[in-house]
């Protein structure tokens, strides 16, 4: 009964929270209250979706990760405007991207992240979440598109949940 | 000066518009067509915004947010009927 | 009056917002096949609109009516929203047997 009053997942409530203020115009004794509600009661109802605590251990890494991904989201779109207003046929390619990170929103984030950057989108996440099938719009060769995830998020999301 | 510029931008997303209603009707598979939907409903986002910037107003906006999770949950659904034969099992 | 480097900021957004919608566009009209249409809005489409939303905050806090949050909501959605549509229409393409364009190294997997 007891565990009905707590918040299983506190990040998850903190942003339902903080929206519904910025949804409702200007912060009031009634936003704040209907804001709680919603912040208790959605992640109640959507916990059989989420069965294990998510483990964001350094949290404070966060922030500095969204900025060098929002960096290379604009030097992407950039690559892309070029390829697409060029004439040449893009060398496209699907690669299969081993995975070192395990958690699964580990995987989710890096997947995002992919999608969002460089002249690649991730298709699938393979059933033994050991690899992830890349579309890449413009590749020499897959080791170049494996290297440069490795090195640029991979290894930063590592850090910061395992 | 600003005003050029929102004309000029009004009628470069509206050519985008057009571009994707092209690969709407071409096709040629289903998903091709729910990706060109998904790409004008931003378009549409983009536009009214436009908009409310031309008039001054922020009464628009709303509207913005509603048509991103409406586009998102749409474009979702649709995916999912292509892969499963069926929406909600 | 609104100052004028507001106003040179506010117009270059508007019309860098504009060009990468419309590459996005030329891309999902002009590419070979559907996996390459795919980058074209997820990344370009996505980034017009983001400075499109940047330069109405930048309009809307300069003409003295405070800063927007749902615009910077609208904005913060689509940027998760747009890799999970993707995803999704991928998985949905690779599910039905689209075919990659000639040329393609590589092929989706089966499982």
């Amino acid at each position: 009964m007891l565990d009905r009053l707590t918040f299983p997942q506190p990040w998850l409530s903190l942003s339902l929270f903080l929206i519904w203020q910025f949804l409702s115009e200007g912060v009031s004794g009634g936003s704040v209250v209907l804001g709680l509600v919603l912040a208790w009661a959605i992640p109640q109802m959507t916990q059989g979706f989420w069965p294990e605590r998510p483990s964001l251990l350094k949290w404070w890494r966060m922030p500095g990760y969204l900025v060098h991904v929002l960096r290379d989201i604009v030097v992407a779109s950039f690559d892309v405007a070029a390829l697409i207003l060029s004439a040449r046929q893009p060398r496209s390619a699907f690669v299969v991207y081993p995975l070192e990170l395990t958690d699964p929103l580990a995987i989710t984030v890096l997947a995002g992240t992919i999608s969002l950057t460089p002249g690649t989108v991730t298709v699938d996440v393979s059933d033994d979440h050991k690899s992830l099938l890349i579309h890449a719009l413009d590749a020499e060769t897959d080791e170049e598109v494996i290297h440069s995830i490795r090195n640029r998020y991979e290894r930063r999301l590592l850090e910061m949940f395992e | 000066m600003i005003i050029v510029a929102l004309y000029l931008t009004i009628a470069m997303v509206t050519l985008a518009a057009l571009l994707n209603v092209y690969r709407l009707i071409k096709g040629p598979n289903a998903t091709d067509r729910v990706l060109a939907l998904d790409t004008l409903y931003i378009n549409a986002i983009a536009l009214i915004i436009l908009l409310s910037v031309t008039l001054g107003t922020r009464m628009y906006l709303e509207a913005a947010l509603l048509i991103a999770v409406m586009g998102f949950v749409g474009t979702v659904a649709m995916a999912k009927y292509l892969k499963r034969g069926s929406v909600i099992e | 009056m609104m100052h004028p480097v507001a106003e040179y900021a506010i117009s270059a957004l508007l019309l860098i917002g504009g060009a990468f919608t419309l590459v996005g566009a030329i891309g999902l009209a002009r590419l070979p096949d559907f996996f390459s249409r795919l980058h074209g809005p997820t990344k370009a489409t996505t980034l017009g609109v983001g400075a499109i939303m940047l330069s109405s905050v930048i309009y809307f806090s300069a003409s003295g009516e405070g800063i927007g949050v749902s615009e910077i909501l609208v904005t913060v959605f689509l940027f998760i929203t747009a890799p999970v549509s993707a995803n999704i229409l991928a998985k949905a393409a690779m599910h039905i047997d689209v075919p990659p364009a000639e040329g393609t190294r590589g092929k989706p997997w089966e499982q």
